[in-house]
């Protein structure tokens, strides 16, 4: 059984007729730095969400850690989306909270609700969220509250809360659309480095191909709903980028 | 013809004439004339003479009355938010289904529709006179009020921060206290603390329709022409109802919420 | 499940402690207490308020017997004695409301310390808004009854004065919150403070300033129904009489008017909302 990530045949339509992801298969070990590349609308976020069911896929199987998600009844599903860890496009910190409390979020798919309402949590939690807060470069952060950080800080909280969840896999979705150039690159390593730590494979929607290039160990390029190209980030040619984003302009 | 720098908007100016209009016969109709006004004046300082000066002239009556007005406040808001909270929750649209939200829906509006002062009637002829239909008068209207904006409240919170929670795998009550929660808690506090103090004041009025509380003493009071007594009871009141605003103000600072969680 | 040795920094695998609470001490100490002080308060009214229990158990019997007599609704009675003051109810509402703003801007302005820069005048201003806003406006009817005799007037007179608490602190928190950049750029060309009330703060404020009459107006539609009832004219004079006289069936026919005017000045007041603001 292939304890990775194997997607087969995903299906995806919102509107009946107007397919979004039109029969994805894929195949993840661990330790893969997946980049996911393709324009806007094609479906990089469905897919992504597909994985841990944010988005109820219309037909298909994804297989994780040796089990299939797609069936997944309301507790099971909870249980496994605890060891999948998501970064988000705009951070989706809870604002009005600390950033420690933010953190500390991620385990709240290891508690209870009474333990998470009365803000009990364990002391090795408190360490870990301390120490993680340390490996991203926010020490000291910890009572500000989120809504008051800067774009990468609050990316690097929410890495730290994606892996406060001890994840066996890290999604990211467009983690640095919202950041500029130098942030981004910031970002994307730490959170490279994180999987390199975990040992567990990453996959991350991205736009930017020249920094999907430099950190993906292999990247995957969709166009209109299917998978166009899966390869070595050296592999990109020309051709290819204009297949998956149509024009020319931009390439030069 | 040259171009206008700024657009002719006939209709704002049809409105602006309309509503002039509209209020001009208002006043005609509810013969409101300069003269009964001059006429009223006159009247008005008479009136204003024999309030003046302010006597307490039942000061047993007086102390009960007020202090009566001021527990129906305390259990009414206790009641009324502690109700107020399930029932806004399951009001909202993004949280719960339409079977439930539907009702749940109507049981607001029907508790905002009717003034205080007709659910107060209603309610003393079903519990009699005193305070218990104050309070619970009070109750239905912290339940309308409450439970309506909470609802709102919880309808325009920011999804992403609760998808962010549901993706760590997190059980449905954590989902509301790190993802709803700290979004409306402010606001909740906000709109709780407003009724508290707007029960204060209408907890006065009530006893006007015999639900208990200082109304009643001054509604004697004026029946009986104790103007000067009537200027003392209001008097009170007003002291009474700033006294409150300053604890709310307290309590707001203590639970660490926007000060400016209230208007009214 | 202990953490993984890989996370951590410390040689020997384990992180320091280090400690972490949600509230400072102070904080929790504030907390608690006003958990203590609340908890009283509705002990201590439980113990002391008079509540007759069998009045509650006579409670649902009650009910049942004014439903019966309030039901069927006496449609006939309409034309006779309700529509002319549900009219009048009406036009107490719109003027009291027209009075209330005229007198609420002027001390909304008062009140506001970035415009009126003297903190005795704004103190003042502030007090007069909340003692209009402390008295109900049932009792300011009571007390203009007394001054200008039953009828519309005195309840008209009384809307007004209760809104105007209302409206002009409201007002003035909105012209505190205001910009102070476009009220600079016009200072800096010399303009009158006039000019500058006009052109920088006026604009910024209208929307606030729309919505809050909107919201007044159809709160004193409200509030004017039952003003009757102690002879400030309306529908609540009528509401007042049918009651003594026991014609609950008119008493249903007025409730129901009265809800239908409400839920009519609520639509009106989201149309109109929709295009102004």
């Amino acid at each position: 059984m292939h304890l990775g990530l194997s997607i087969r045949n995903l299906q995806k339509s919102y509107a009946v007729g107007k397919p979004v992801l039109r029969g994805i298969s894929l195949e993840l070990g661990a330790n893969e730095v997946v980049a996911i590349i393709g324009p806007s609308g094609t479906g990089k976020s469905t897919l992504i969400r597909c994985i841990n069911r944010l988005v109820q896929p219309s037909s298909g199987e994804i297989w994780f850690q040796g089990q299939e998600l797609v069936g997944l009844g309301r507790k099971p599903l909870r249980e496994m989306r605890r060891q999948i860890g998501m970064v988000f496009q705009e951070y989706n910190l809870v604002e009005r909270l600390t950033v420690m409390e933010n953190v500390l979020s991620g385990r709240l798919g290891y508690m209870s609700a009474w333990s998470a309402w009365l803000r009990r949590y364990r002391q090795e939690d408190i360490d870990l969220a301390f120490t993680l807060l340390d490996q991203v470069g926010l020490t000291g952060f910890e009572h500000q509250r989120a809504d008051s950080l800067s774009g990468g800080q609050r990316q690097r909280v929410g890495i730290a809360r994606a892996v406060m969840q001890h994840p066996k896999l890290l999604l990211a979705d467009e983690p640095t659309s919202s950041l500029d150039p130098k942030t981004s690159v910031e970002v994307m390593q730490i959170l490279v480095d994180m999987g390199k730590r975990l040992q567990i494979p990453i996959v991350i929607n991205m736009h930017d191909v020249v920094l999907a290039q430099r950190f993906a160990s292999r990247i995957i390029g969709m166009s209109e709903g299917a998978v166009v190209y899966d390869g070595a980030p050296s592999g990109l040619t020309q051709q290819i980028l204009q297949s998956i984003y149509g024009g020319e302009e931009w390439l030069h | 013809m040259a171009p206008l720098a700024f657009e002719r908007k006939p209709l704002v100016w049809l409105g602006w004439a309309i509503g002039l209009a509209y209020l001009l016969f208002a006043a005609a109709q509810l013969d409101i004339t300069w003269a009964r006004f001059i006429l009223g004046l006159d009247n008005g300082a008479k009136f204003l003479g024999r309030m003046f000066p302010p006597a307490i002239l039942q000061p047993d009556s007086m102390a009960r009355g007020l202090l009566e007005s001021l527990e129906i406040s305390i259990l009414a808001s206790f009641l009324g938010v502690v109700l107020a909270l399930p029932i806004g929750i399951f009001g909202a649209r993004n949280l719960m289904p339409s079977w439930v939200t539907l009702p749940i829906r109507g049981l607001v509006a029907v508790c905002r529709s009717f003034h205080p002062v007709i659910v107060a009637i209603i309610f003393v002829k079903a519990v009699g006179f005193g305070a218990m239909a104050g309070i619970l008068t009070l109750t239905v209207a912290s339940i309308g009020f409450i439970g309506k904006l909470f609802t709102e409240a919880i309808e325009e919170i920011s999804p992403k921060q609760v998808e962010a929670v549901r993706a760590t795998g997190a059980p449905f009550v954590s989902l509301l206290t790190y993802g709803v929660f700290p979004q409306v808690m402010s606001r909740f506090v906000g709109f709780a603390s407003y009724q508290v103090d707007s029960n204060l004041r209408n907890s006065t009025m009530v006893g006007i329709v015999g639900a208990g509380g200082i109304g009643g003493t001054l509604f004697s009071a004026f029946q009986r022409y104790d103007y000067d007594f009537v200027c003392a009871i209001v008097l009170a009141i007003v002291a009474m109802i700033m006294v409150g605003e300053t604890g709310a103000r307290w309590v707001r600072k203590i639970l660490g919420v926007d000060a400016r969680g209230s208007d009214d | 499940m202990t953490e993984p040795a890989t996370l951590s920094t410390e040689p020997g695998g384990l992180p320091a402690s280090r400690p972490w609470t949600r509230f400072t001490p102070i904080e929790r100490a504030g907390r608690w207490l006003l958990l203590v002080i609340l908890v009283a308060a509705v002990v201590l009214s439980i113990r002391h308020v008079e509540v007759i229990p069998e009045f509650l158990w006579d409670a649902p019997a009650q009910m049942q017997d004014l439903l019966t007599r309030m039901w069927p609704i006496d449609w006939a009675f309409y034309l006779d004695g309700v529509h002319q003051p549900l009219l009048e109810t009406m036009h107490i509402a719109s003027l009291g409301t027209a009075m209330s703003i005229l007198l609420a801007v002027p001390l909304g302005i008062l009140s506001a310390g970035n415009i009126v820069r003297s903190k005795p005048l704004n103190l003042v201003a502030r007090l007069l808004l909340v003692a209009s806003r402390s008295v109900n406006s049932l009792i300011w009817a009571l007390l203009f009854v007394g001054v200008f005799g039953p009828g519309a007037l005195a309840g008209t007179v009384a809307i007004a004065f209760r809104s105007i608490g209302f409206v002009g602190k409201l007002i003035g928190e909105a012209l505190e919150e205001c910009d102070t950049k476009p009220v600079e750029a016009l200072q800096a060309t010399g303009a009158s403070p006039m000019t500058v009330l006009l052109k920088a703060y006026w604009p910024q404020l209208s929307p606030t300033f729309w919505s809050v009459a909107l919201f007044r107006w159809d709160i004193n539609v409200r509030e004017s129904a039952v003003l009757g009832l102690v002879g400030a004219g309306g529908i609540g004079m009528a509401l007042d009489s049918t009651m003594n006289l026991f014609q609950w069936d008119r008493v249903s026919l007025i409730l129901a008017s009265i809800f239908l005017i409400v839920l009519l000045a609520e639509v009106l007041v989201t149309a109109v909302r929709k295009r102004i603001i």
